[in-house]
């Protein structure tokens, strides 16, 4: 029983803040439009979220292992481009529809991988700041794909495959649904594996780590190549939703959104601490204030104030707390 | 001791410092004459950097009182301090490495223009001026990263000159210099001495206070225990007042290992570090690792754990077990309890369990990788009882505790994978007496059950409390080996500082 309350307030301290400040804005919205709450509105949340939260979850093991990945965005747009080329090259070759689209999604998923872990290896094997890196490859993987598709726009030509990207089995976007499980799958891995302890100790003093026998280098290059899986199956997600990829459009801002749900989340900037519930808490919120701002009928160009005000504000509580 | 007491330029009366309740100066009472070279020795722990730092405004005492000419002083900071004519030397630089000799000079009072930009040409014709005097053959527009330490020491004696000192500090000036260095430091400080200055040399090498002061004082555990001028004591009597003491009833009784050796090192080389250390730890031997800080006693310790790059011959058990990386080296059956708890030891923000099982988390792991937590909380509770660490919690995060426990936790981390062999750098430091004893005990029951045990410490009284067999080392080399009875502060501190003359006295 003691030991019950003393988890419980462990787990309040460290999440209390994210969850009060969604339970806040949901009963906001639901006061300020009678709609926010029908089922059909929520879903519709929860999908637009999912693109960005399912990042957001390779970007929480990138933060707190004490690294930085701004490079998923153009990530997706590369990923997302590859793939439908994929689906089409397959289809075209006169293979069955559900082959193409397996195609794809092995596409996505290797090269999400593939740019993940040479985002890695940059960082540890080559010694330069993630920062760095991720600004670099950032740049790369948007020109890549702008001159893959010629700035323009993949189209799939695959019915099957845009039918997948609105697909609700069981009433729940495909996308909310793979978001969920991955959380769920992510979780355990963060919080109960060898794995995520030792992401956690890599970025709470990686000297420490590496004193303590810990591969400080491997753990974080699992970390980086996590998130590049990560992207991969974002982007085939999107790709399939538009049945399309703009090479220019796609992916825009995403590494933004990410980690704000990460900071949002209460998982610590330097790295160390953070949960993958926490981010899904914070990609929600940000998917909520969309919404609520969009109902009421504020400017959609003001969401981004509202946005960057609660990313600024969550950090400010959190060092208050500290 | 002379009549020369309306001299003092500083006086200290009652001065007391402590630390979370905890007295690290007890009420000293001391005086700095006009115009005299003085040194202050004493152990690590003794005292010696809180009134250096007393003194030059860093740290505020508890109670006491400092006189400068005869007036009380009450610094706020160390800009007070230089106002009033005290400059620091500290042993660890405090320069901008990206910024030129100048500015550092002048860091944080630089000379303004009437237009209040800044006065280049004054600053730099002034450090000119005063890197002239100092004979120091560095310009004022170079940059700090490009200096050695002998330069870098320069520009620091410079911007304490910068402000018409009166009263020059040096603490530990000389651990990164070489010889040669060492001998134009003291030239320059004589030099200065002639012009009028005061100095504090603050130093536990013995020869070189002998050499270059005038009056000696000695602190040990913050009190002020001895006073003498120089050509009153010799270093040999320095070193018996500096750690001379009855060792008290805190030290388990000392065993002889008889066993087969564990540990056998041969020409262990590290570039920059140490040279030729060769020893062996025999199973159950508690082997005492002596020397002065920077002898390269912690260093061997970090590359026997694979943590530094070095050649030569590491073997447990008769295995070959040298490491490239700390994982080898846990694998080969070495443990390691870091000197640095903070930055290498224990993680502040991870759960106690958490801590403890951070080397050894494989062993508590399902085939996926999965901890298997009851396996871990019920290990846990097994080092907290046996170590008698205060924590009612196991999750409950580490900075909850006091150091003595987090040293505790430190050490269950340590020995959580079984080692053949532990080697503990500096297992007590600041952890209080009572956590000290229980430690030595912890220590003293491993070795009986047959770990080998390499301890490395600066604390004389604890390596002759604990070891049966010591090998002191000595600017990176092994400079001898005690065993037995000659196992002894004098003969420690002897092959330490390499003063052999006075032996057996």
């Amino acid at each position: 029983m003691n030991a019950l309350f003393q988890r419980l307030r462990r787990l309040e301290k460290e999440r209390y803040a994210a969850f009060a400040a969604l339970a806040i804005l949901t009963v906001a919205s639901a006061i300020l439009s009678p709609f926010f709450l029908q089922p059909q509105n929520l879903l519709n949340i929860l999908r637009q979220v999912s693109y960005t939260g399912i990042i957001a979850l390779g970007m929480t093991f990138v933060i707190v292992s004490g690294g930085i990945d701004l490079s998923v965005g153009s990530m997706a747009a590369f990923v997302g481009s590859l793939a439908v080329l994929a689906l089409n090259a397959t289809a075209g070759a006169g293979m069955g529809q559900g082959t193409a689209v397996a195609a794809a999604v092995a596409c996505a998923v290797l090269v999400g991988l593939a740019c993940g872990l040479a985002n890695g290896v940059l960082v540890t094997k080559g010694r330069i700041a993630p920062f760095i890196v991720t600004l670099g490859t950032m740049a790369l993987f948007r020109s890549l794909s702008l001159y893959i598709g010629n700035a323009g726009e993949f189209r799939s030509e695959s019915a099957l495959f845009g039918d997948l990207g609105s697909s609700a089995p069981l009433g729940v976007p495909l996308p909310a649904l793979i978001l969920i499980g991955l959380a769920a799958a992510l979780s355990f891995v963060l919080s109960r594996t060898r794995y995520g302890r030792y992401v956690r100790a890599v970025g709470s003093n990686a000297r420490v780590a590496r004193y303590s026998a810990i591969d400080v280098d491997l753990t974080r290059l699992v970390a980086y190549t996590l998130n590049g899986l990560m992207v991969g199956v974002s982007a085939v997600l999107i790709a399939m939703r538009f049945n399309s990829v703009g090479s220019s459009t796609l992916g825009v801002n995403y590494e933004l959104d990410a980690i704000a749900a990460v900071i949002i989340g209460g998982t610590a900037m330097a790295g160390g601490r953070g949960t993958v519930w926490g981010t899904i808490v914070g990609a929600i919120t940000l998917g909520v204030i969309n919404n609520m701002l969009n109902m009421v009928g504020i400017s959609p160009y003001l969401q981004g104030t509202v946005k960057g005000l609660v990313i600024i504000g969550a950090v400010f509580i959190q060092r208050q707390r500290q | 001791m002379t009549p020369l007491m309306a001299d003092a330029l500083i006086r200290v009366r009652a001065l007391r410092k402590e630390f979370a309740g905890n007295a690290v100066l007890r009420d000293v009472d001391a005086e700095i004459r006009r115009g005299e070279v003085l040194g202050l020795i004493g152990e690590n722990g003794a005292g010696k950097s809180t009134l250096v730092k007393i003194l030059a405004g860093i740290y505020e005492p508890t109670s006491g009182e400092v006189e400068i000419d005869g007036r009380t002083v009450s610094f706020q900071s160390p800009s007070d301090a230089r106002r009033a004519g005290v400059s620091l030397v500290p042993q660890e630089f405090n320069l901008a490495p990206d910024l030129s000799v100048e500015e550092n000079v002048f860091l944080g009072a630089e000379l303004l223009t009437v237009r209040r930009t800044l006065d280049g040409a004054r600053m730099r014709a002034r450090t000119a001026e005063l890197l002239s005097e100092l004979g120091a053959s560095v310009a004022p527009g170079d940059r700090i990263d490009g200096l050695s330490a002998a330069q870098k020491q320069l520009v620091e004696v410079c911007k304490a000159l910068a402000f018409d000192a009166r009263i020059l500090i040096l603490d530990e000036p000389t651990t990164m210099l070489t010889r040669r260095e060492i001998d134009r430091l003291f030239a320059l400080m004589r030099a200065l001495q002639a012009r009028g200055m005061t100095l504090l040399y603050v130093s536990h090498k013995l020869a070189e206070v002998k050499a270059i002061c005038d009056r000696v004082i000695v602190l040990k555990d913050g009190e002020l225990v001895h006073e003498a001028p120089i050509a009153e004591i010799e270093p040999a009597e320095m070193a018996r007042r500096m750690v001379g003491r009855e060792l008290r009833e805190i030290f388990p009784p000392k065993r002889k290992a008889e066993g087969p050796a564990v540990l056998e090192v041969r020409g262990l080389t590290s570039p920059e570090a140490f040279a030729d250390v060769s020893f062996t730890v025999r199973e159950g031997e508690i082997l005492g690792l002596a020397g002065l800080v920077g002898a390269g006693r912690t260093e061997t310790a970090e590359a026997l754990m694979g943590l530094r790059p070095s050649s030569g011959s590491v073997r447990v058990g008769g295995a070959d077990a040298k490491a490239k990386r700390a994982e080898q080296a846990v694998k080969s059956g070495l443990g390691y309890l870091s000197e640095d708890r903070q930055g290498s030891g224990v993680l502040p923000g991870f759960g106690i369990a958490e801590n403890m099982t951070l080397v050894s988390i494989r062993d508590y792991c399902t085939f996926a990788g999965v901890v298997d937590r009851e396996k871990e909380d019920e290990k846990a509770r097994t080092w907290r009882e046996r170590f008698r660490i205060k924590a009612p919690d196991l999750r409950a995060q580490l900075e909850s505790l006091s150091g003595g426990n987090q040293q505790k936790v430190s050490l269950a981390k340590a020995l959580d994978p079984g080692p053949r062999v532990l080697i503990v750098d500096e297992p007590t430091r600041g952890v209080d007496v009572a956590a000290k004893q229980e430690i030595y005990r912890f220590l003293a029951e491993l070795a009986a059950k047959g770990t080998a045990l390499l301890l490395v410490s600066s604390e004389l009284e604890e390596i002759i409390g604990m070891c049966d067999r010591v090998i002191v080392m000595r600017e990176g080399r092994i400079a001898g080996e005690l065993e037995g009875a000659a196992v002894g502060e004098h003969e420690i501190m002897y092959l330490a500082t390499g003063i052999e003359s006075g032996a057996g006295a």
